[in-house]
């Protein structure tokens, strides 16, 4: 049985749809990202799970319980707020301690697991520092601590790295999925940034609109994107618009090009296409295509060319370092590509 | 840059010249031994025991104290109750005007509040035969409304900055309703409930005009008494009491801000 379940979750703001009929199952112990950008619903999902919005239709069972109608004050999970909502009149060890409190457990054996808690997430010394005498990175820290402490089956986490420094972020996140290891506990994690979600994730479900769009393993969902949504938020696909010409190729007028993907189910509209999977002056071949660079942009390890093809598209090619130095603006080059990297899309 | 910095002490000092000059000045003539208040009659303290033995005054003095002590406390749980609403409880039908009615006192004229008052009460006597006389709990009553209306302000503004997460944290970690409020938002509001209440009290003690109109022969308030012995001719009495309330003010003051530095 999963650990949690939605049915068809529906939620409505006014004439908007937060949520639309949302199916999910998430497992016990699994890392979940819930992926989307503003308004996709990801956080609304996570509010209506911990108990702070009410679904308008639809079920969400724990372990196969109904939790409609559970105050979240009795829902057997925790939430680490995006803001970490730290209780600025209370101690460092007070925050942790909170929950613990209200559960009633006992005063030794309480200090013993906010010690435990504190020396988790590397925070031991600090229990008598009051939460706003702390840096961004102790915070979260503290928050992650005060929502485990409690060793809840299913943690929700709100954007928990999303106030962090990028170089601070890369660290937390793989404590996180230690910690996550460690525990044992289901994380649902709402992100917008799709580095996250895919480092992070065993799985990750992409939300568009209120509506699951995509839901399977990082490499998965990257590698075969389902929709062009999907396709330009991880990673920025280049997306091939086009039809079948019922014959195995797919005539493709913004590349000038009729391309031969290995899979191609009937009423193809669009293909997807990554940037570093497009090979610059690959020599011959059907999946080739003239093209002129209108821009580079230097990016470390590769550099971003923007390509105009001759069919009018422009398309966003990744261009290795070891490759030697990028061909310079206004250069005239082929591009070329496997067939099987060309990725069909149903929306 | 240095002449600015003349300047601006300079206009420091004449601030506050103008603020306390008159108030030392006061305090100063209430050590003279002249009957006439503003004539020096060399140093003494009898109006101090004057004042003391006054019984009129000293009676005022405590039925202003009673009424501001139970108006600034009932001030605190309406207003307190109000700001939340007000800050918490999301948009519901009427809630601008509930707002705009409730933050009435802060803007009507202490004539207009007082003449509505009493006639409320007078009314409200007629059809209930409650209040059976007006005095120290109209009084009350009247300065509770007023300072409701400040608590409020003061405590919206404060829950405005506050995250509602936090409460929402409390909740999650197992807190029911009332007991995230007592844990989490009640001393999170606490700095500004403590500062409406002083401020509710500030206003019970000095006010006399709405006091005079909802009052009866058995409510004589400290300013009202004031008043009335001004008509009678000033004596360095009034001084002498003026000295004790400043010190009054001053010592609470100096203990709020005493209790400020420490929890900083």
């Amino acid at each position: 049985m999963p650990l949690l379940s939605l049915r068809g979750l529906t939620r409505r703001f006014g004439s908007t749809l937060a949520l639309d009929g949302l199916d999910l199952d998430v497992a016990a112990g699994e890392f979940l990202t819930l992926l989307g950008g503003s308004g996709s619903g990801k956080s609304t999902l996570l509010r209506v799970i911990a108990g702070f919005e009410a679904a308008d239709s639809g079920a969400l069972l724990f372990e196969g319980r109904d939790l409609a109608g559970v105050p979240p004050h009795l829902r057997p999970l925790n939430m680490m707020f995006q803001s970490y909502a730290l209780f600025p009149h209370l101690s460092v060890a007070g925050n942790v301690a909170y929950g613990l409190k209200r559960d009633g457990v006992p005063r030794a054996e309480r200090d013993r697991r906010v010690a435990e808690a504190l020396a988790m997430v590397g925070l031991s010394g600090f229990e008598g520092r009051a939460p706003q005498r702390l840096s961004g990175g102790q915070k979260q820290r503290v928050a992650l601590a005060r929502a485990l402490v409690k060793r809840p089956r299913l943690l929700l986490l709100d954007e928990p790295l999303g106030a962090l420094d990028a170089n601070l972020r890369e660290r937390t996140g793989f404590e996180l999925r230690a910690l996550q290891r460690e525990t044992g506990a289901a994380f649902i994690m709402v992100t917008h940034d799709q580095n996250e979600a895919l480092a992070l994730a065993d799985r990750v479900a992409v939300l568009e609109q209120g509506r699951l769009v995509q839901l399977g393993p990082p490499r998965e969902v990257y590698d075969r994107p389902a929709t062009r949504f999907v396709a330009a938020f991880l990673g920025a696909a280049n997306v091939l618009e086009g039809e079948a010409d019922g014959q195995g190729g797919f005539a493709c007028p913004a590349l000038g090009a009729t391309l031969r993907p290995t899979q191609l189910p009937p009423g193809t509209a669009a293909l997807a296409l990554r940037p570093e999977r497009i090979f610059v002056r690959a020599a011959g071949g059907p999946e080739t295509v003239g093209g002129v660079v209108e821009d580079i942009a230097f990016r470390g390890d590769d550099s971003l060319l923007l390509v105009r093809a001759a069919g009018g598209a422009l398309l966003r090619v990744s261009h290795a370092e070891e490759d030697g130095p990028p061909p310079p603006r206004g250069a005239a080059l082929r591009l070329g590509w496997e067939a099987a990297s060309l990725v069909p899309l149903s929306r | 840059m240095r002449r600015r910095g003349l300047l601006a002490r300079a206009g420091l000092l004449a601030g506050l010249a103008f603020l306390w000059l008159p108030v030392l000045l006061l305090a100063a003539y209430a050590f003279s031994a002249d009957r006439i208040p503003f004539q020096w009659g060399g140093f003494s303290l009898r109006w101090f025991a004057a004042l003391g033995a006054d019984d009129r005054l000293v009676e005022a003095a405590l039925l202003s104290l009673r009424v501001a002590l139970g108006a600034a406390s009932l001030a605190v749980l309406l207003g307190g109750a109000i700001g939340w609403v007000l800050a918490r409880q999301g948009p519901f039908r009427g809630r601008a005007l509930f707002g705009a009615l409730s933050g009435a006192p802060l803007v009507l004229p202490d004539v207009v509040m007082g003449l509505a008052l009493l006639l409320f009460f007078v009314l409200l006597q007629r059809l209930t035969g409650w209040p059976a006389e007006r005095g120290a709990l109209t009084i009350l009553l009247a300065h509770a409304t007023i300072g409701a209306a400040y608590v409020a302000v003061l405590a919206q503004a404060r829950l405005a900055v506050l995250a509602p997460e936090l409460e929402e944290a409390a909740r999650d970690l197992g807190a029911p309703p009332l007991t995230a409020f007592l844990t989490v938002t009640l001393p999170l509001m606490a700095p500004s409930l403590v500062a409406g209440w002083l401020l509710a009290f500030t206003l019970s003690l000095d006010d006399v005009v709405v006091a005079s109109f909802v009052s009866g022969p058995a409510g004589t308030t400290l300013p009202m008494q004031v008043f009335s012995m001004l008509r009678l001719g000033l004596t360095p009495e009034i001084n002498a009491l003026a000295v004790v309330i400043l010190g009054m003010a001053l010592a609470v003051l100096g203990v709020g801000l005493a209790v400020w530095k420490m929890r900083k």
